[in-house]
């Protein structure tokens, strides 16, 4: 009963985004307010209808109906609560209705949060919303029902995956997905903006904090995945270049891109073009990443379920969608134009080059993901691209933007001048270069080149969030006062955490690269293994351990420091019961310096087969992604873009003096 | 014109890709006729290679002629790879039948590590370092499984990770019937 309750839910759903899609924009059409003011209490019903839809997919799950087709084939009776609930994402039809519930989310959060918005760029922003809604309920009734009956029901379901049975399953499909159908609002924002022909900084000023949220959630969803690939694959690897990861990544480097650009659209009016082109772009990339992962097209890990008839619906869709947008920018294009002129050396041209990387790299990615496809469709051949395709382009790419982010927030709008920079910036020159060539020498005996590059490059960047802080607590009496910092606006704040995560991510790859350490030796119990020369670890013993849905092998290991206990680890193999599948869960000890990782191999005797890797700064690599996410969430909390537009500009004239003013000062 | 240009060019490149989509959509890429079906398996380019080391007993690869057997195509760099392992050590745990494994493009090393850790499903295990066999059979990408009977046919292929339901409905059956 409760399939069919949100079988229908999901079907009425579909009809309120119909309505968001038509009334609205045949209220700006007849300028009829009454019909542009359907659009928000719509946005409420969608979102209610399609929260009754997924709860009943949940409660399918957790009062295990195996007479729905999703429940039976991907949840078991032994199966934990949390992990029944998150199995309702881990399947395609249950994850094409996540994407759903979060498009109802944050359509319905643009119609709570937009009150100040001009009547029809609100109206015309929502009905493009629920246009884009369309696609995907079609998509889900018509070739992906998540309510599918089978008759007879089975006993019971044939089980999550093993491998998704973490509570990273749990987050990480949510995040991402917020992230994902997040940068489908910057896009409703360009398609308005390019019918109404506004692009102006006020336009910029009220897709910033949207688009600032969507890529923290973005950045979440990414730093999780590769965490729990980290610990749940067993391989201590935290990014693997597949097509999957790949389909996240791209949204993520021309949302970063967007986040920039927007920056300079709404301070100087500038890159108007380049921020509309953007944001078409970013979003697209997320529907092709779903096309790339539901299709069946190419093959990876996350591909469960494909099937040709959904990729020739999605493929309709993305053509509709992304042809559509892409024709409606050709043809209004020179509308947007925009000519300040700025100097070499400017804020402008620093954001700029950030733009071209991230594209560059977006395209690098793209290539390396579509390639073996192009081969194959033009006849000639299959090949796959791995690892170091992508980090031979990525690497060098890379470099000269991690440079030219340390002077970005540092150079002045329109022109800055060259020597007082300098003069600004050569202590923080000197101190992270003296001190990036002399840190690897404390470290270990051979010296590499790459490392000290890496940390160099990392001290720069945060030496200059640094020095960027010192300017700002400068008094105009010269005297330094630290609560002149709590005067900067949040997009500040925002900016200097993300940009110190980079340069903590930087950090972390460049030490884990140079300096991991892996070793593999058969342990018995008893025996002792040498790390270094303070640290040994030994096999203390061998335990059974019985799970929810599956039985463990434990192992005890001791971490000793000379003869004294520090710590102990738990790697285990476990053997589930439905499927009969063996994983293998790490054993790691945490720190800011680094981790321990063990996973165990093959039984050997009365031992197992073990491999001890040492990770040193591993951590800094999610830390740091984790800050650019909050970053993103502080900077769209700036408090400027709450700020009515009535209180602060006297006329809609004044649009363009104020912001250029603005543009003075930050 | 260049006006033109500069603002249609997004969309030129979005056709060629959504053209490249198109014809990649009745390509599956888990079900590639193979031009070596039903023909004998190249097994030549395999009896050059070496074995890897610790990872060849107990079965040496010429005792395979004459019996039905399966060559699994893997790189510790693939995570397809990893997905269907433990059917793999299921299979072998069954003695269904012996399973050769081709190391493709694989460190040596990184192969062994991967080996001790994941379970070794294989009889044998042939390094294939630059690829050559992989090219004679005529392997798009890993994992791969081929299934030869004991003529030295070639009898099945599968592209893309092995799941439960092909070992199942396919494999089992067709070495059912080749055993006899």
């Amino acid at each position: 009963m409760t399939a069919e309750l949100g079988h229908l839910a999901l079907a009425l759903a579909m009809l309120s985004g119909l309505c968001l899609a038509v009334f609205p924009s045949l209220g700006v059409w007849r300028r009829d307010t009454r019909l542009m003011a359907m659009a928000s209490p719509v946005a409420y019903w969608q979102l209610l209808l399609v929260l009754i839809a997924f709860v009943c997919l949940i409660e399918n799950f957790i009062s295990h109906d195996f007479s729905n087709q999703l429940v039976a084939n991907h949840s078991n009776r032994d199966l934990p609560f949390w992990y029944r609930v998150a199995a309702s994402w881990g399947s395609h039809e249950g994850s094409m209705l996540l994407w759903i519930l979060m498009l109802a989310l944050w359509t319905a959060a643009l119609a709570a949060f937009s009150g100040k918005l001009p009547q029809s760029m609100r109206a015309r922003v929502l009905a493009v919303l629920g246009a884009v809604s369309i696609g995907f309920y079609l998509f889900a009734l018509l070739t992906s029902n998540p309510f599918e009956r089978v008759v007879p029901a089975p006993i019971n379901g044939r089980d999550l995956n093993p491998l998704l049975q973490d509570p990273g399953m749990v987050f990480h499909p949510p995040l991402l997905y917020m992230g994902y159908v997040g940068f489908a609002v910057a896009f409703a924002f360009a398609i308005a903006g390019l019918i109404e022909g506004r692009f102006d900084s006020a336009w910029a000023r009220w897709v910033r904090p949207w688009t600032n949220i969507a890529w923290g959630f973005l950045s979440l969803g990414i730093c999780l995945g590769s965490f729990w690939a980290y610990y749940e694959l067993g391989w201590g690897g935290w990014w693997f270049w597949d097509p999957v990861e790949n389909a996240s990544f791209m949204p993520w480097l021309t949302g970063t891109a967007l986040i920039h650009s927007l920056a300079v659209t709404e301070k100087r009016g500038n890159f108007r073009s380049w921020t509309v082109l953007l944001a078409i772009m970013s979003f697209s990339l997320s529907l092709l990443g779903t096309f790339l992962v539901r299709s069946g097209v190419l093959t990876s890990v996350h591909a469960f379920a494909t099937d040709p008839t959904r990729g020739v619906f999605i493929l309709i869709f993305l053509c509709i969608v992304i042809g559509g947008s892409l024709s409606l920018y050709a043809l209004r294009a020179h509308t947007v134009h925009s000519s300040q002129a700025y100097g070499l050396l400017s804020r402008e041209s620093m954001l700029l080059a950030n733009n071209i990387v991230m594209v560059v790299a977006m395209f690098a990615v793209l290539l390396g993901t579509l390639y073996p496809l192009a081969l194959d469709s033009l006849d000639l051949g299959k090949i796959s691209v791995g690892p170091p395709y992508f980090d031979a382009v990525f690497v060098p790419l890379m470099l000269p933007a991690l440079f030219l982010m340390a002077i970005g927030p540092l150079s002045r709008w329109r022109d800055t001048p060259m020597l007082p920079l300098i003069d600004r910036m050569r202590w923080a020159f000197a101190a992270s270069l003296l001190i990036a060539l002399l840190l690897p020498f404390t470290a270990s005996e051979d010296y590499k080149p790459m490392t000290a590059l890496g940390l160099w490059l990392a001290l720069w960047i945060a030496a200059a969030v640094l020095l960027n802080a010192a300017e700002n607590m400068k008094s105009p009496s010269a005297r330094m006062d630290a609560s002149r910092l709590l005067l900067q606006p949040g997009s500040w704040w925002g900016m200097q955490l993300a940009h110190l995560g980079v340069a903590s991510f930087v950090m972390g790859v460049s030490l884990v690269n140079s300096y991991e350490i892996e070793i593999e030796k058969k342990l018995a119990p008893g025996d002792v293994l040498k790390i270094d020369k303070d640290l040994s670890l030994r096999y203390a013993e061998t335990l059974q351990r019985r799970g929810p849905n599956y039985e463990a092998i434990q192992v005890r290991f001791e971490l000793l420091e000379g003869q004294r206990v520090v710590g102990e680890l738990r790697p285990e193999k476990r053997r589930y019961n439905s499927s009969k599948m063996v994983m293998t869960e790490a054993g790691i000890r945490r720190s800011l310096l680094g981790d321990l990782y063990i996973a165990l191999g093959e039984a050997h005797g009365d031992g197992w087969l073990t491999r001890v890797q040492r990770k040193p700064a591993v951590n800094w690599i999610w830390i740091g992604v984790l800050m650019m996410g909050l970053g993103g969430f502080w900077a769209a909390g700036d408090a400027r873009y709450r700020r009515s537009p009535v209180t602060r500009f006297a006329a809609p004239g004044l649009h363009q003096a104020s912001s250029k003013a603005e543009g003075q000062t930050g | 014109m260049s006006r033109w240009l500069r603002a249609g060019l997004p969309l030129l490149v979005f056709l060629l890709i959504a053209f490249f989509l198109l014809k990649g959509l009745d390509r599956n890429p888990r079900e590639i006729p193979s031009a070596l079906l039903n023909r004998a398996a190249p097994t030549g380019a395999l009896a050059n290679l070496s074995p890897l080391e610790g990872f060849e007993h107990p079965l040496q690869f010429q005792e395979l002629s004459g019996q039905v057997w399966m060559l699994n195509v893997w790189g510790s760099w693939c995570s397809g790879c990893q997905i269907e392992h433990p059917l793999l050590n299921h299979m072998a745990q069954e003695r269904l039948l012996p399973i050769v494994g081709l190391a493709w493009k694989d460190a040596p090393a990184q192969s062994k590590q991967w080996l001790s850790r994941l379970g070794n499903p294989y009889a044998t295990v042939l390094m294939d370092l630059q690829g050559k066999a992989a090219i004679e059979w005529g392997v798009y990408g890993a994992p791969e499984t081929f299934l030869i009977d004991k003529t030295n046919t070639i009898r099945f292929k599968h592209v893309g990770p092995l799941t439960a339901e092909v070992i199942d409905r396919q494999l089992r059956p067709m070495i059912e019937r080749l055993k006899q």
